[in-house]
């Protein structure tokens, strides 16, 4: 508007500048519009990161509170729980529980034959599992000798199958011909009079296909290196550095030699569209589903499969097309934690009805464990119960006063400036830095034991003083000085106007700021992990100075666990942490909303 | 035994209480005489002289118990002892101590140690019931003393105030013991690693490897402590956090300050916080579990390397974690500019945005400036999101696709599972925890002066 004016021109006329105003109205505008977008844009990006981190942990661990279990029948033979033959509870409880709940566990599958596979089978199986058959004969002794339905639990990789995290059992292509097999048990062959398993075969030409590439690519990665090597044995003139140069010359040569035969006998069988291929872990399983059992094919043609059968048929008969069917786990054997064979142990036990899927109390009610179908956050919770008693007992009168003393009592000097500026920089200074103070102070100098809950309650009363005295001083501040002066009008001194009305009053706002300070010590990990209450602990903490975790530390160790199964676990147990803190925060906004007092 | 102490202890002081009050009110009828406070205060003078000996003798026999009986425990065992170094001694007294509770010990222990441990548990019983008794007596001692002072003339609440008085004040200046506190430990145990490291070195030094090998002759047996890549890596990883928290919070804040209306406000602000409430260890689960690995994935599919552990992936969730701070810390500062300047802007015609960017934003830079060092300081020393997404080596590089180590990773790296506390590997994260503490009291210190003096200029 004034460049006219600004340029030394003559001034331009006012219709002149209206008109320029007007032009430039639009463009304004938009960036006005734009300004505000960002703003929403903002917004709306923060909601969306709350949003992904809330859906990403409720999906990952909504799981852990179900945890499948298996009945199994388990016959309690006299002779091995009860070694000394009384039914007393002593002999009872010393007697061996494993081989029974073990025998019928393999009774599950009565063709499992041998000790490598009946093993394998038992991988399948918790090893809590004896403990509950144990606990059920202490509870009833007169179930000894009866033969008795248990559910016990699954293991943890048998427990993400069963939840449909890992392995998907899917039908493959639709069957057009009769099937017949060759046996029921052991190595057979089925033949079926379309070209049904003509599917697989392409698909395992294909992989075949993509592996030759693979190699392809190889040789031109060596090739290029060797040429990189090769310049560089120009230039060197060090007889050790020329050695070594061209020893892994050499050795790269040989590699695309190998490479080559490989590709050469890929290539071989690739051109043979009809010729049978053999299967490998590499490539996804095919499985025939025929009279009752399951086949796993190791080689197929057109028209005839090999396998080897996992579940037993019932008999040789010719099946017609709508009655068996090819099954696909699309997870190559080799990239997943269950065998083929223990797949198709789980899915027959889940078509004969025998998997249930209850809630996971022990989740609740256990302690760590290395085992996460065993592994519960109870021991984590009663520690954090501890270490926040802790926190609340020093905490709170410690503030209350702090606060009540620099706001109604403190003069004005020196001192209390330091104080208070004090107070505002222990409210920043990171966290891990009081875990290392409680390291040196309370562990080394004071002698006070590691990992103890009291410690922890102490480092953590330290980090939550700022946060309950900033929050104790704004309550007093709001209490009107009318309140101080009619009680100290009345004839009260200074403290009895305190404690009589000013205390009481700024209270409801005191109790605010300690619970939103304790919903930050429940929280609060990194100082703890500096007094050693990274532990692993199997126990239920009984007391301020047994060794124990909190809840945090808990899904900390936990996320650091290699077990898939802790994944769903830790979340689980993030949920349950982000409850308590929601609780929590609702409780103070609640109990601000309900006790605020406008003056 | 504890419990029952504690409750012989309350009892006790219950009882002072009614003791001393009752006297007071006896002596009011006995001689018809008024009495100088209200009854209640005798009871609590008579109280506080029971309870203050006996809480302040258990505090400090309490302290020095433990320290006392191990010294008189090694004093006995010299012979045992000789020709060992500090750590050994120490590993000696772990023996006892394990073997006294019942938990178990690093070898088999000899004769005179399993002797030394006998007396060393009976020793703690006989110092815990001798403090328990010595307990009682003082604050039997301090009652009858207060229960001979007690007079109608008898200046209860005035005493009782001043202790009250001196109690407040003893708790308002636990906030400089504690700052105090840091500073001793950090700078004690700090100076014995640059007695072990020269702190140029540390300072300066370019190589950070502080696993020491327990043979001298082994590969690398001295240890680099050259904390430069350690400190590069914080502040790369803190700059990509500022990277996301600084515009998304700065754009919130301005968004709320200025265009939201009461409504709209009140939903997303406690909305907002809720991301400052998720507790770290959180944020660290979903960076190492969730963004990291997608991260990777990402970069595969379009050809770029990227770590697992990328400064990326850490430095992006710590971002969103700081959010919420920047965007608070801005809104207070934003809201803080008197209308009259935005109704003088908007009275030469700007538009809403233009009198933001030229008005309101220049006039609220330096708090936004205070908020954003805050801000920085906070991302400096977040511990649990780095500690379980960023990576263990120090790296000294500027590509956000590699992974880099924090301050704060390698202290609890360095100080999680086993110690010894002379060797400087576990001294080192001490000298790490002291260079975090000055350098985020440093921005504090400014953030808060800067923020304080421009609140002042506008109240």
């Amino acid at each position: 508007m004034t460049d006219a004016t600004a340029n030394g021109t003559t001034p331009a006329s006012p219709d002149e500048v209206s008109k320029r105003v007007h032009a430039s109205l639009k463009r304004r505008y938009a960036a006005e519009k734009r300004f505000q977008l960002y703003g929403v844009v903002a917004i709306g990006l923060a909601l969306t990161f709350l949003f992904i981190l809330f859906y990403d942990i409720i999906s990952k661990g909504y799981s852990a509170f179900w945890q499948s279990h298996v009945t199994i029948e388990v016959e309690i033979d006299p002779g091995e729980v009860d070694p000394q033959g009384d039914r007393s509870l002593d002999s009872l409880r010393d007697g061996s529980y494993r081989g029974i709940t073990r025998d019928a566990f393999t009774a599950l599958f009565p063709t499992v034959e041998g000790r490598s596979e009946r093993r394998h089978l038992l991988e399948l199986m918790s090893g809590s599992a004896d403990g509950v058959v144990r606990q059920r004969v202490l509870e009833d002794p007169s179930l000894v000798g009866q033969t008795i339905p248990v559910e016990v639990k699954l293991n943890d990789d048998a427990d993400i199958y069963v939840k449909d995290k890992t392995v998907e059992v899917e039908t493959a292509a639709r069957v057009n011909g009769i099937a017949s097999p060759t046996g029921t048990s052991g190595e057979i062959q089925i033949l079926s009079t379309a070209n049904d398993f003509g599917a697989i075969l392409t698909a395992v030409k294909e992989m075949l296909a993509e592996r030759a590439e693979d190699l392809r690519d190889d040789i031109e990665g060596d090739r290029a290196r060797i040429e990189r090597f090769e310049s560089q044995l120009q230039s060197v003139e060090d007889e050790e550095v020329r050695s070594d140069l061209e020893s892994s010359i050499a050795s790269y040569e040989y590699d695309i030699e190998e490479a080559q035969k490989q590709i050469e006998d890929l290539q071989r069988r690739i051109d043979q569209p009809d010729v049978a291929e053999a299967l490998n872990e590499g490539m996804p399983s095919y499985l025939v589903r025929i009279n009752g059992g399951v086949v796993k094919i190791t080689s197929v043609d057109n028209s005839r499969a090999t396998g080897e059968v996992y579940l037993p048929l019932e008999s040789v008969n010719d099946a017609p097309a709508d009655s068996w069917e090819i099954l696909t786990l699309p997870v190559a054997e080799s990239d997943r934690r269950l065998s083929d064979k223990q797949v198709m142990w789980l899915w027959d036990l889940e078509n004969r009805g025998l998997i249930s899927l209850p809630f996971n109390t022990t989740l609740f009610t256990a302690g760590d464990s290395r085992e996460p179908e065993q592994a519960g956050i109870w021991g984590a919770v009663v520690g954090s119960f501890y270490v926040l008693v802790v926190t609340l007992l020093l905490s709170f009168p410690i503030g209350v006063m702090t606060a009540v003393y620099l706001e109604e009592f403190a003069p004005k000097n020196k001192w209390t400036d330091l104080i208070e500026v004090n107070i505002n920089n222990l409210a920043a200074v990171p966290s891990i830095v009081f875990g290392l103070l409680g390291l040196a102070m309370f562990l080394n100098f004071f002698g006070f034991p590691r990992s103890a809950p009291l410690v922890g309650g102490m480092v953590l009363t330290l980090m939550t003083l700022p946060t309950i005295i900033i929050a104790g001083r704004a309550a007093l501040k709001a209490v009107p000085p009318s309140i101080r002066e009619a009680a100290l009008g009345m004839g009260a001194s200074r403290i009895q106007a305190m404690t009589h009305h000013v205390l009481p009053l700024a209270m409801p706002g005191m109790l605010t700021g300690t619970i939103i300070g304790m919903a930050q010590a429940l929280g609060e990990t990194a100082p703890l992990l500096m007094i050693g209450m990274v532990a692993f602990i199997v126990d239920i903490p009984g007391g301020f100075t047994d060794p124990a975790t909190v809840l945090p530390v808990q899904i900390y160790i936990w996320a650091d666990s290699p077990e898939r199964a802790f994944v769903e676990r830790t979340s689980a147990a993030i949920m349950v942490l982000l409850a308590f803190l929601i609780t929590m925060n609702l409780t103070a906004v609640l109990l601000r909303k309900k006790f605020e007092k406008r003056w | 035994m504890t419990l029952a102490f504690a409750v012989a202890l309350i009892v006790l002081i219950g009882f002072a209480y009614y003791l001393g009050q009752s006297r007071a009110l006896k002596a009011r009828d006995g001689r018809g005489a008024r009495l100088h406070s209200l009854p209640s205060y005798y009871g609590m003078y008579a109280a506080l002289w029971c309870a203050i000996p006996a809480a302040a003798l258990l505090a400090v026999w309490s302290a020095f118990q433990g320290t006392i009986v191990e010294q008189m425990i090694l004093a006995d065992i010299t012979e045992e002892l000789s020709g060992l170094d500090q750590s050994r001694i120490g590993l000696v007294m772990n023996d006892i101590r394990n073997l006294a509770t019942g938990g178990i010990t690093s070898s088999d222990p000899s004769p005179a140690i399993q002797e030394a441990a006998a007396r060393y548990s009976n020793l703690m019983v006989t110092a815990k019931a001798a403090m328990f008794v010595i307990a009682l007596a003082l604050g039997s001692g301090g009652l009858l003393l207060a229960f001979r002072r007690i007079s109608p003339d008898l200046r209860a609440r005035n005493r009782v105030e001043r202790i009250i008085m001196t109690v407040l004040m003893l708790s308002s200046t636990i906030a400089i013991l504690v700052t105090l506190g840091i500073v001793l430990s950090l700078v004690f145990e700090a100076s014995r690693f640059f007695a072990q490291i020269p702190i140029t070195e540390f300072l300066f030094g370019l190589q950070w490897s502080p696993q020491i090998a327990i043979r001298a002759d082994q590969v690398g047996s001295s240890g680099a402590f050259g904390a430069i890549p350690v400190f590069a890596g914080t502040m790369l990883i803190s700059f990509i956090a500022m990277c996301v928290a600084a515009p998304i919070g700065l754009f919130s804040a301005i968004y709320m300050a200025e265009y939201a209306n009461r409504k709209v406000r009140g939903v997303l602000k406690p909305v907002l916080e809720i991301l400052a409430g998720i507790p770290t260890v959180v944020y660290g689960f979903f960076a190492a579990l969730t963004v990291a690995p997608t991260l990777r994935d990402l970069g595969d599919s379009i050809g770029l390397d990227v770590a697992s552990e990328s400064a990326l992936a850490a430095g992006a969730v710590m971002g969103i974690m700081i959010i919420p701070f920047v965007s608070s810390l801005s809104d207070d500062v934003i809201s803080a500019v008197p209308s009259a300047m935005r109704e003088g802007s908007y009275g030469l015609g700007a538009t809403k945005s233009e009198t933001i960017r030229k008005v309101v934003l220049p006039a609220a830079l330096p708090g936004i400036v205070g908020a954003l060092l805050l801000a920085v300081s906070r991302a400096i020393g977040e511990t649990m999101i780095v500690v379980m997404a960023a990576g263990l080596s120090a790296n000294l590089t500027a590509n956000p696709f590699e992974a880099v180590t924090t301050v704060t990773v390698q202290i609890v790296t360095l100080l999680t599972g086993d110690q010894e506390f002379d060797s400087p590997k576990t001294l080192a994260a001490f000298a790490l925890g002291l260079l975090l503490f000055v350098v985020t009291l440093i921005l504090n210190v400014i953030a808060l002066r800067v923020v304080r003096k421009y609140r002042e200029q506008y109240d």
